[in-house]
């Protein structure tokens, strides 16, 4: 056979093995179906349980450091609490800074590195993607089991650094050198927690990449993916490139911390009276530069699947396809490749000259176009539509709005003289948790009550669903409005007691107990979330497979759960668009991807 | 019901699987190795006085290294091609070859280590020490990944020629990828550090 | 020819001998030119075009990617680029304080 047959007859026979059911797959044992499982869809959800637990562990850390803040030095008011966190850490029930910059430094890094990403990558994307692709499983199996236990060892080793002589880390979750070489032992912990973190998100991207490239059913070419493809995608290869350079660095902090090197340390450094017996000739700022190279890209990777939800639901709940889908392509793209060029707008305090800072202030503002954009395209899809104010569409909408704010306040900080005033201040806290919390953490939402009758063949309760909504929106925004207000105001970030002893804080003080309370009911609202999760697990209503009359494979072509291995009982071709909603001529509300005809 | 493309390559992309995967690990390992370089250009450009490699490190016995790696990588590519053409005898003895040649390398390495230490030359010593060290140390480790991956190719992998030929020849074929790359970061490590 | 043909093959491995000492070559090229010890400017344009021979012959012979597909070339000319300014950008902003 010529090498043309030869493929062509490789593509038909693996077509053919496609068309066959999923009966070869023979009884596996308790730990291999659920434990090291190589399916997509457990490894999804093992994703899932451990990043909501960390969420949760993360959220918790935010609650007992937003009592100091809001009753600076005061006793705190539950001894078995403060018992519980020990008299090296609270001494008679009073927060010591130090364990503030703990809680400061972990609450961070848990909520990205450990709850959002491994959620909204390692729990959606491996869940979703290969459904929505019309495909069996990822890639490379084995890779997607070894990429969430190691996930889970650098997830252990986190939350092991806070049994450290010392505590955990406490140099924020930037670990800004030179303080995170001279801290304490957690820190050493923080950072081989960060290389088994790094190493799980390769191995995945890696999947994601080549399953999304190599795996799409037949018909499903580029252009007719689903927007959260797209978005994941886009997101893996962030991960790809952008994190080695972090794994670089925290080999050359390691080495700095472990085998005396001064990679980061600069001549002539003083600590505690006493120089620091080093070689010196190091910078602090290459580890800024290392550092920013990962998490600038890093915050779109925590914001890219949640707009791909976003997108999926609006579409879905509006019965219409999504205004400009090839805008939201190019965008995604553009975005995706902007991101790397815009780190230092992180470091524009660093003493930097005006070359360099003209060039990231430029980066910077080209990359909020795409932002708007893809906002722009989601909004312009409502239009027109025949709106469906289901439990996951209304956190779908509320993401616009809030994502909005969290963008529109990004821009002073983007721009250096502005950037002056507001660098390092409250402002800076409000305009990030604005996209991550009331931006990709209610999208995050709208996906786990929009997929979750797919997973268990059961509805979440509409009504617990709505009490969830808006007790999360009103006392997200309660937490961090009134941030921009401090903030502009010149309050500090990481300071341990608020601001309470600066003079130019004292006016905006007050701000400190709402947003506390704020907080500790935002953790209230969470409650008829929990309660209704595990109670629709089991008594949830029964519904259909397709029970959203989605267009998309995941929906369309799956059977009612639990999903068998191998996911499609026809694997399915693909004719059309993602979203063919309401299309002209057709008497149907809406026509799935696989189906024929009327293209 | 199989994963397709795992063999054969998908036609409108014309890669299999497994070499597409390892591209973009490569990609990932480009990002890696090149932080470390762009580490030691700003450390070197801004340090008040940077000493030339060749007065600290022994050129001569990484130049011996240097031919070692770059051979090794010529066996490799040969054993791959070996199994394109069907002799898996000559196969072994290629892969044998380049894992020799790996140990070689590490076991110059340690040698100079070794030395390095008995002059009292640490990490710590100077910011060039540190880099040094880190940068073939990482690279040393990536050595050690490749012939604990070739050993089992060469040994007890080597069982999946009888079964799935073409499957096995892929699979060499992506090591051998990962391994030009090891050599690929040494052709840019040896100059940069011993020459300059 | 097929590409992967006894014949095509046995090419190849020509390819590879050929190579194999064009890098020998270069790599005394490159210690004998460090014996001069130019300038550092001039030494490190040196240093780097003989290594960037010697990593395309590499790469492109023994990885075969004079031939590979465009979907490799791409992902491997994006990764240039985020490659590039890496090098440049942390060490520019160096060079540029606001206070000289």
């Amino acid at each position: 056979m010529s090498h043309q047959e030869k493929a062509a007859h490789a593509v038909t026979s693996a077509h053919q093995e496609q068309h066959t059911v999923a009966a070869d797959h023979h009884d596996l044992g308790f730990v291999r179906k659920y434990i090291f499982s190589q399916d997509h869809k457990v490894i999804g959800l093992q994703y899932g349980i451990t990043s909501l637990l960390f969420l949760f562990f993360g959220f918790s850390l935010m609650m007992i450091m937003r009592w100091q803040l809001a009753y600076p030095g005061e006793q705190f008011p539950w001894k078995w609490l403060a018992d519980f966190m020990g008299q090296a850490n609270m001494p008679d029930g009073i927060m010591l800074p130090e364990f503030y910059n703990q809680l400061g430094a972990m609450h961070g890094t848990i909520m990205v590195f450990l709850g959002v990403v491994p959620l909204a990558v390692g729990a959606f994307g491996n869940y979703v993607v290969p459904l929505q692709i019309g495909t069996i499983d990822m890639a490379f199996p084995k890779l997607n089991m070894t990429s969430y236990w190691v996930y889970f060892v650098g997830g252990v080793t986190m939350l092991v650094s806070f049994a450290m002589p010392g505590g955990a880390a406490n140099s924020g979750w930037t670990s800004y050198a030179p303080l995170s070489v001279i801290a304490t032992t957690g820190q050493t912990l923080w950072l081989i927690g960060m290389v088994f973190l790094i190493t799980s998100s390769l191995l995945g991207s890696i999947n994601f990449i080549v399953t999304i490239i190599q795996l799409r059913t037949k018909g499903l070419t580029f252009m007719r993916l689903p927007f959260f493809v797209w978005a994941q995608f886009v997101t893996s290869f962030l991960l790809l490139l952008a994190f080695p350079p972090l794994e670089a660095a925290g080999v050359l902090q390691l080495m700095d911390r472990l085998a005396g090197t001064s990679f980061f340390l600069p001549s002539g450094l003083v600590v505690s009276g006493q120089p620091l017996a080093v070689s010196g000739g190091g910078s602090p700022l290459l580890w800024q530069h290392l550092f920013w190279f990962l998490a600038h890209p890093e915050v779109y990777v925590l914001i890219l699947p949640a707009m791909g939800i976003v997108a999926e639901v609006i579409a879905n709940n509006t019965r219409k396809p999504l205004w400009g889908y090839k805008s939201l392509v190019y965008s995604v793209i553009f975005l995706g490749f902007m991101s790397f060029i815009v780190w230092a707008h992180h470091m524009f305090m660093t003493g930097m000259g005006t070359v360099i800072s003209t060039f990231f202030q430029t980066t910077t503002m080209i990359i909020s176009i795409p932002s708007v954009i893809i906002l722009t395209a989601l909004l312009l899809s409502l239009w027109g539509g025949s709106i469906r104010y289901t439990t996951p569409m209304l956190f779908a909408l509320a993401f616009l709005p809030m994502f909005a704010i969290g963008g529109l306040t990004g821009l002073p900080l983007g721009l250096a003289p502005p950037d002056i005033h507001l660098h390092d201040t409250y402002y800076v806290i409000g305009h990030f948790h604005y996209v991550v919390a009331p931006g990709t953490i209610l999208a995050l939402f709208a996906g786990i009550y929009y997929w979750f009758p797919k997973v268990t063949g059961r509805k979440m309760n509409d009504l617990l669903g709505k009490v969830h909504f808006w007790g999360s929106l009103v006392f997200m925004n309660g937490v961090f409005m009134p941030m921009f207000i401090q903030g502009l105001a010149g309050v500090s970030r990481r300071l341990y007691d608020g601001g309470a002893q600066f003079a130019h804080a004292q006016g905006v003080l007050q701000w400190n107990e709402f947003m506390s309370t704020s907080a500790w009911l935002l953790g209230l609202a969470q409650i008829p979330f929990i309660i209704n999760f595990f109670w629709s697990i089991k008594k949830g209503k029964k519904v259909e497979a397709n029970h959203w009359e989605a267009t998309t494979l995941d929906w369309a072509c799956t059977t009612s759960p639990p999903l068998a291995h191998g996911n499609f009982k026809v694997v399915p071709e693909v004719h059309r668009g993602p979203y063919d909603y309401s299309h002209r001529g057709s008497k149907a509300d809406f026509l799935p991807q696989n189906q024929p005809g009327e293209a | 019901m199989e994963i397709p493309y795992t063999i054969h390559p998908r036609p409108d992309t014309g890669v299999y699987n497994a070499k597409l995967g390892v591209w973009l690990f490569l990609a990932s390992e480009v990002m890696l190795f090149g932080a470390l370089f762009s580490s030691y250009v700003l450390l070197r450009v801004g340090a008040d006085s940077w000493p030339h490699g060749y007065d600290i490190l022994d050129w001569k016995i990484a130049t011996f290294n240097t031919v070692v790696l770059i051979s090794s990588s010529v066996t490799m590519v040969m054993s791959w091609a070996s199994l394109m053409l069907k002799d898996f005898k000559k196969y072994k003895r290629y892969m044998g070859l380049t894992i020799l040649c790996a140990f070689i390398f590490l076991a110059v390495k340690a040698f100079e280590y070794d030395t390095k230490f008995g002059h009292h030359l640490y990490p710590s010593t100077n910011t060039f020490l540190a880099i040094y060290f880190t940068i073939t140390g990482l690279h040393g480790l990536h050595v050690i990944g490749g012939i604990i991956v070739n050993s089992y190719l060469w040994g007890p992998g080597s069982k999946m020629w009888k079964t799935q030929p073409e499957r096995f020849a892929n699979r060499v074929e992506v090591a051998g990828l990962y391994w030009h790359f090891v050599d690929l970061v040494w052709i840019f490590l040896f100059p940069v550090l011993y020459l300059l | 020819m097929d590409a992967s043909s006894p014949e095509a093959i046995k090419k190849q491995v020509r390819s590879y001998v050929m190579v194999f000492v064009a890098l020998m070559g270069l790599t005394i090229v490159t210690v004998a030119v460090s014996t001069f010890h130019l300038s550092v400017v001039a030494a490190v344009t040196v240093a780097l075009i003989v290594a960037t021979i010697k990593a395309s012959l590499v790469a492109g012979v023994f990885m075969h990617l004079i031939s590979e597909k465009k979907l490799i070339y791409a992902t491997l000319a994006l990764t240039a680029i985020f490659f590039i300014m890496l090098m440049i950008l942390p060490t520019s902003h160096q060079l540029d304080p606001i206070v000289q």
